[in-house]
């Protein structure tokens, strides 16, 4: 039987031809394929984030805003990075938070940064709002998602617009809205009701402010599994702006033993 | 072993085994607009949510473009934000032009256009358009999503549009009723109905909540009303 | 026939380190007719005279608005003036659609002045035969620019361009330092009085040849309409005209000092700033 060759990969009827029982592929006729083609198939684009960072939150208080997120950036489930800092002072109006992968928050924070060292060059005295940057980011992600090649991040922009605090998120669509609690991934889940529980009872100030949000954070760490211990705490009022050095939570799992586990 | 991939790259489908990024969002939300003789009320609802979580519960969907045209409009977010910064542009822009505000039936015609622009990566919004006409006339103008057009006297759209819009084809359109005889909506009528309509809805929609947010629309200008819905 | 052998375009210079095409479009200024802009504490005013072309036809319109607050009134080439303010307008619209907020006028005019820079320095263009006053509204106030075909712009608190503007300029001057405690309505009434003293004699300020634009905080760009402008014209109406002589010839223009055959340089009133 060895005439007859290999029967099931026969060889190609003449030179780069095509294979008995198969189609012929015509040179360049790759690229009439289905007019249905998306830019995808020219051009890698991102489909998922790479390395991630979790929650941030952001809470509104009589004066200002304060925003929360730890430092880890994971890498699938490993705890991969653990000095992922992003909790940004945009200028004295506007403190920045990002959550969802690190790598294209730092790109857009080189971005956000040379813009606003632009503005100080022009030397007039004006300074960016953080609704301005609230919008500025919409179109930028929008414009991304537009063109399937999304910035995969969620932001809270807190600052003092006019005198009055402001805070608002944009998710990776370019969704844009303004609310008194702001929670991102997991902490929409857990940390919402908790703040919103708190801002229904009443006005905060900025000590309430702060201790109900590193009340979340310890909340946060204890269920969400790609959270850390240490993470960074930022405050704006109309004095400035103050990024905090990462503090460590302290965390106590001397009640594990009673969870019982099936 | 023959593989539609690897032996015919002409049948493939591109990006079929891909894990496709989802640039839609659903932020639900529902729209209601009536008009009368001479006033046009709109409404919709506060609640802005993904899934099964609420962004926030003070979204107002509603959007003044001129004093005498009022654009509602949901679905989904972000399109809905892009779309009305470029309204906004091509209005002021037109203002510019033909030293003159847009009329409403003006606005929607180039609602349906801009709409269409985007026809083959649509903005998904179902948008209603509230206002008073070249003639002092309240108009509603309604639109799916990639720009048909399409002018009447009330109209529900958005999370809830399909069981809204049955009750006002009852109650406005007297439609399925016999020996009824047609009159216009009075305005206090059209505003009770309205908050009827949504208090229903809430009930039903988990989309839809919070509050309504309603602008009425007259001669004399826009007059803002806040209703209370349910918030679970 | 004098003939000057350094204007043959913009890219050439003078021994004397001039460009006569850009002096030369500076003049194109001073024949429009005069337009007047001043401001006080809060609002910022732009007052221009129209003139019509014949008794058959319209005013020619002399204030364009911007956005809602800005607000431009020209003085040169109308053309050339359609022009920029597209450009202002459609800047004013970029910047309100990417940042939710009014354009700063400050820099509004920084990005005119680059783009009227280009025209003066290219063997293949021109520069732009206008004059522009510019008054604006924003978090720092209100301001009032002015802008040169030269691409110069300059920060003003009060400024008049245009045919015979020195007499403007020269009632500005003397009376600067009451504007900024006036009220809108005094301050409206020394625009007037300054573009009056711009008339030839015979002439005198009506509400068809005069428009008055206002922008101030909560208060978008308006352009008066017929009755405004009736009350405000009234606020001057049979006072006695200051400087109005007919002695008062607009800008220096060319330099009458010079003989005729004269090989030096055409002499311009206002040189190109060189700082």
């Amino acid at each position: 039987m060895a005439f007859m060759g290999d029967v099931l990969n026969p060889l190609p009827l003449w030179q780069n031809g095509p294979t008995p029982g198969s189609f012929y592929n015509f040179p360049g006729n790759a690229s009439l394929g289905p007019v249905g083609r998306t830019v995808q198939d020219f051009k890698a684009h991102s489909a998922n984030p790479i390395t991630t960072t979790t929650t941030v939150i952001g809470l509104k208080f009589d004066k200002g805003c304060v925003i929360a997120a730890d430092t880890l950036g994971s890498y699938g489930s490993l705890a991969r990075f653990r000095d992922c800092p992003r909790v940004l002072k945009v200028n004295d109006l506007i403190l920045l938070g990002s959550g969802g992968d690190y790598a294209d928050y730092q790109y857009l924070k080189d971005i956000i940064e040379q813009k606003i060292i632009d503005e100080q060059c022009i030397g007039d005295g004006l300074q960016l709002k953080p609704k301005s940057l609230h919008c500025w980011l919409t179109r930028v992600l929008y414009n991304k998602r537009s063109k399937m090649d999304p910035l995969w991040n969620n932001y809270v922009v807190a600052g003092i617009q006019d005198g009055e605090p402001f805070l608002g998120a944009v998710d990776k669509l370019g969704t844009a809205y303004e609310d008194a609690t702001i929670a991102t991934g997991m902490g929409a889940y857990m940390a919402t009701p908790l703040l919103r529980d708190a801002l229904e009872k009443g006005p905060l100030d900025e000590e309430s402010a702060k201790a109900l949000v590193r009340k979340c954070m310890e909340v946060l760490f204890y269920r969400d599994a790609r959270s850390f211990p240490r993470y960074q705490l930022g405050v704006v009022t109309a004095d400035g702006v103050i990024v905090e050095e990462p503090v460590e939570l302290k965390h106590d799992w001397t009640l594990a033993h009673m969870i019982q586990m099936k | 072993m023959l593989s539609v991939n690897s032996n015919f790259p002409e049948y493939a489908v591109p990006g079929a085994k891909q894990l496709r990024f989802e640039p839609y969002a659903d932020n639900g939300g529902s729209v209601v607009a009536i008009a009368g003789e001479d006033y046009a009320v709109i409404g919709a609802d506060t609640r802005l949510s993904t899934g099964f979580s609420i962004y926030t519960r003070e979204q107002k969907k509603l959007f003044k473009l001129s004093d005498r045209t009022v654009l509602g409009a949901t679905g989904c977010w972000c399109d809905t934000l892009t779309l009305t910064r470029l309204l906004q542009a091509r209005m002021q822009m037109y203002e510019h032009e033909h030293n003159k505000a847009m009329s409403t039936p003006a606005v929607a015609q180039m609602l349906s256009t801009m709409l269409y622009y985007k026809r083959f990566f649509p903005y998904y919004i179902s948008n209603i358009l509230a206002g008073l006409d070249a003639d002092g006339k309240g108009c509603v103008y309604s639109y799916d999503p990639i720009g048909h057009c399409e002018r009447s006297n009330y109209r529900a759209g958005g999370s809830a549009g399909a069981q809204l819009q049955p009750l006002l084809d009852n109650q406005i359109g007297l439609k399925n009723m016999q020996n009824v005889t047609e009159a216009p909506v009075p305005k206090d009528k059209a505003l009770a109905l309205l908050k009827d309509v949504f208090i229903s809805a809430a009930e039903r929609d988990i989309y839809t909540g919070d509050c309504i947010y309603i602008l009425v629309i007259t001669a004399s200008g826009i007059q803002e009303e806040k209703f209370e819905l349910r918030k679970d | 026939m004098f003939r000057n052998q350094y204007d043959s375009d913009v890219t050439v210079w003078s021994p004397q380190g001039r460009l006569h095409q850009v002096e030369y479009a500076m003049e194109a200024v001073k024949l429009g007719s005069a337009t007047v802009a001043l401001k006080n504490k809060q609002f910022a005013v732009l007052i221009a005279l129209k003139r019509a072309v014949s008794e058959l036809s319209a005013y020619q319109k002399k204030i364009i608005p911007i956005d809602d607050h800005i607000g431009i009134s020209i003085s040169g080439l109308t053309a050339d003036a359609r022009m920029l303010s597209r450009f202002m307008r459609t800047e004013c619209l970029n910047h309100r659609y990417a940042h939710d907020a009014a354009m700063p006028v400050g820099r509004l005019i920084a990005l005119v002045g680059n783009k009227m820079q280009i025209c003066t320095q290219r063997y293949d263009k021109r520069p732009l035969g206008v004059g522009l006053l510019v008054a604006g509204y924003d978090d720092q106030g209100p301001h009032i620019y002015q802008t040169c075909p030269s691409a110069n712009f300059f920060d003003c608190r009060a400024m008049a361009i245009g045919a015979r503007s020195q007499s403007a300029r020269t009632y500005l001057e003397k009376h600067l330092s009451t504007f900024m405690d006036c009220d809108l309505q005094e301050l409206v009434a020394h625009g007037l009085r300054a573009l009056r003293d711009t008339l030839p004699n015979e002439s005198e300020l009506n509400t068809k040849n005069v428009s008055i634009a206002i922008v101030g905080p909560k208060t978008p760009l308006r352009v008066c309409d017929e009755a405004e402008l009736t009350r405000f014209l009234a606020l001057v109406e049979g006072e006695e005209r200051r400087g109005g002589s007919g002695s008062a010839t607009g800008d220096a223009g060319p330099a009458p000092d010079r003989a005729p055959g004269d090989d030096r340089d055409p002499q311009v009133a206002v040189a190109m700033d060189t700082e």
